[in-house]
């Protein structure tokens, strides 16, 4: 009798290596999700209070989309106010975090590796701050689809705002590989494979360059707006962005060192310092360069910066605007000379926030609106913002600063392997990660 | 053997879940209030058909998708404005290349062109709004900067003189090159217009425009019905909705039916020339062939199909 022989199971075919990223990559969206919901009372206090302002803003956007643009101060005279001058500012917030990737990969400075990340969240906040900007301003948001190529009708490449759109989300989507390739690998307990981040980020410092350029182009390549149309403007946007974007990361550096156990070097701010010290003379002498060609000549075509600075016709609501901002930036700079200013951070916090305000005011209500005043028919009719813009915008910088903490609050435990996909409990984590 | 599994530590499992708890009543009064903020958005979202959502560009609609969308136009001005409303499609005649020009030597600045213009294209009322604005300029210098568009007294003025501006319909515009959406493009006879159901309302082209000649709906137009003009065409002078950008067409539903523009109708003194420049027996060519005209920031290089000329 031949012998039974037992059926001898056959082998599943192995499963690719790849596969268990489909339930590990969904394990780290569902647990970085909870993760950035916990946390103590400043946390809580934090997010309520952006929360509220949010909200707040999205409400007074939600009307403005009901009623019209009418609610704000806006005119056919001065069509573009205080949304489009924050979207101005904030790309160069954005293009700044570059100035932290060129030292840690180009120059190899490793201490300023560990703390990239925060650079390149930045740019992810900012983008996304940027993108809500434009989308207030827009008169038919529900339009939006127009702009989709091959959907709608899109006008490239004639249009600047056609570049504009691809090097904006071009750049979201690129600092969103990278941070996002970066914390799940870590997150994985894996350690990140060059090839799939490294081109990118070297793609990500020349798309830095070209997606502050082109919003420059967008304002100098008008011909009927002498105010704008000139050369200088993309050097002096780059140049600004190179000051705001590290005086924003050296504050939020200092705040992670206090609120986290995430290790923040001196050499880091350090450098951003070294940065800035530069960046924001080269700013100023610009800005001297832009006043010497404007007002040496004189003519019709300075009519702006004669408004700007100094009033026109008894015109001049935007004048305590701008010498605020000459005297800030000039502040700054003089603070950021101090020769060992990273050891008086006091100091160093209170230039970081001067610059910081001083350029938003002269990238943002000193460069869009004297563009419309006079009109291009020299007539006056002035702008301030109302209180519906400014609703709007402090609800989508509360937004922001909201997408910055939530990035934050995943990002630095991962890096500092104290959230991985071993040492997370699964959702919801009432019962501890049965060990067997 | 399998060790049973470790006793969930008691004081974690209840501090969790109270966390947890809370969390969610969090998150529902968020969402709640998320959802109550942007409630306006319920209010305004019924203004908007399904199908003009979907609508296409002009330049992709065939004649019978046009003449659909005609139709649901009319319907909506009866059902808004309590108008009856006929709303054509005009297209471009060919060998017609439109042009104006204007007398400054008799342009007495009474305003009737904007005046004409204003009930013409079914302008917002309370804003009083026109395509036109006319500059009292005063003699001896073109500088606009020494112009006032709000003058109010008899004229015209002894040592002024003045100058009626609209838009250009320029052969280089800079408001074409730069809509992302090319929600404005020059028609074949020269006419630049706006596909007011296409644009999506960013302003950039009333930013590149060197003229101030193009306005923005910033609330939706109100007009009485008994003032509406009820001859309307698409790409024109209907009633235009809520957030789109508009500008003079050279009233194109006229003009391309032979008729004159109403600014130039309204026009007490003639100052006026508008027609076919391809026609050498046009009014305008005689003027461009005559008289010495001249066009505004011609160094911005925009080319425009507007021209101005003194008589002596």
């Amino acid at each position: 009798m031949r012998p039974t022989v037992a059926p001898v199971p056959i082998a599943a075919p192995a499963a690719p290596p790849w596969t268990h990223h489909f339930r590990d990559y969904a394990r780290f969206l569902l647990r970085s999700l909870f993760r950035a919901t916990e946390g103590g009372w400043l946390f809580y206090g934090w997010m309520t209070l952006l929360t509220a302002i949010a909200l707040v803003g999205a409400n007074a956007w939600a009307v403005q989309v009901r009623d019209g643009m009418g609610v704000t101060a806006l005119s056919d005279h001065v069509s573009w106010g205080l949304y489009i001058a924050n979207f101005t500012f904030f790309v160069g917030v954005a293009a700044g975090a570059v100035m932290m990737v060129i030292p840690a990969y180009l120059y190899h400075d490793e201490s300023m590796h560990d703390v990239v990340i925060v650079g390149e969240l930045l740019a992810v906040a900012a983008i996304s701050v940027c993108l809500f900007f434009v989308t207030v301003d827009l008169g038919r948001p529900d339009r939006f689809w127009h702009l989709l190529p091959g959907l709608g009708r899109f006008n490239f490449p004639f249009s600047m705002l056609t570049w504009d759109v691809i090097v904006l989300w071009g750049y979201l989507l690129i600092n969103l590989h990278i941070s996002g390739y970066l914390l799940y690998t870590r997150f994985l307990g894996l350690s990140p494979n060059p090839r799939w981040y490294v081109p990118f980020v070297f793609l990500s410092i020349v798309w830095a360059i070209s997606i502050h350029t082109v919003t420059a182009f967008l304002y100098c390549g008008l011909g009927g707006r002498p105010f704008w149309n000139t050369a200088l403007l993309a050097p002096r946007f780059l140049t600004s962005a190179f000051v705001s974007g590290p005086a924003f990361i050296i504050l939020a550096l200092q705040v992670i060192r206090r609120v986290s156990s995430f290790h923040v070097g001196d050499g880091p701010i350090r450098t951003l310092v070294n940065v800035m010290r530069v960046t924001i003379l080269i700013n100023l002498l610009m800005v001297a360069s832009e006043v010497f060609t404007e007002f040496y000549a004189g003519g019709s075509h300075t009519a702006s910066a004669r408004y700007l600075y100094f009033g026109l016709h008894g015109h001049n609501a935007l004048v305590p605007w701008i010498w605020t901002s000459v005297g800030c930036t000039a502040i700054a700079a003089i603070l950021l000379l101090r020769p060992r200013i990273t050891e008086h951070l006091v100091l160093l916090d209170i230039a970081c926030v001067l610059a910081f305000i001083g350029l938003w005011i002269e990238k943002g209500m000193g460069l869009i609106v004297p563009g419309f005043v006079p009109s291009t028919l020299h007539e006056l009719v002035e702008y301030l913002p109302n209180r519906t813009e400014w609703m709007i915008s402090a609800g989508i910088w509360a937004f922001g600063l909201m997408i910055y903490t939530l990035a934050l609050k995943i990002a630095l435990p991962i890096f500092t392997g104290e959230f991985t996909l071993e040492k997370s409990t699964p959702v919801p984590n009432a019962v501890p990660r049965n060990d067997t | 053997m399998a060790n049973p599994p470790p006793a969930p530590c008691p004081s974690a499992s209840t501090g969790v879940g109270r966390r947890t708890a809370i969390k969610a009543v969090g998150a529902t009064l968020g969402a709640a209030a998320f959802a109550k903020a942007l409630a306006p958005l319920t209010e305004w979202a019924p203004n908007i058909s399904v199908s003009e959502f979907l609508q296409k560009h002009y330049k992709q609609l065939g004649r019978e998708e046009l003449a659909t969308i005609l139709s649901r136009l009319e319907a909506e001005t009866r059902e808004r404005y309590g108008a009856e409303v006929h709303i054509d499609d005009v297209p471009p005649q060919d060998d017609v290349q439109f042009a104006y020009a204007l007398n400054l030597s008799i342009c007495i600045g009474c305003r009737k062109c904007a005046e004409a213009c204003h009930k013409e294209n079914n302008h917002d009322r309370p804003s009083q709004q026109s395509y036109i604005r006319v500059f009292e300029m005063q003699k001896g210098s073109l500088d606009l900067e020494k112009g006032n568009a709000h003058y109010d007294h008899p004229v015209p003025q002894k040592d002024k003189f003045y100058m009626p501006v609209q838009c250009h319909q320029c052969d280089r515009p800079p408001c074409v090159s730069v809509c992302p959406v090319e929600a404005t493009w020059k028609e074949k006879d020269g006419i630049v217009v706006v596909d007011y159901n296409w644009c999506i309302g960013c302003r950039y082209c009333e930013a590149a425009c060197p003229y101030h000649a193009r306005r923005f709906n910033w609330t939706t137009p109100t007009i009485p019905k008994d003032e509406i003009n009820p001859v309307q065409a698409y790409l024109s002078n209907r009633i235009r909705p809520q957030g789109v950008m508009e500008k003079c067409t050279f009233c194109l539903h006229r003009t391309r039916n032979g008729r004159l523009p109403a600014c130039l109708e309204a026009c007490p003194t003639g100052a006026r020339v508008f027609g076919n420049l391809l026609d050498p027996e046009s009014e305008i060519r005689w003027v461009l062939e005559n008289k010495r005209v001249f066009v505004l920031k011609e160094d911005v290089g925009t080319r425009p199909r507007f021209y101005y000329f003194f008589d002596e």
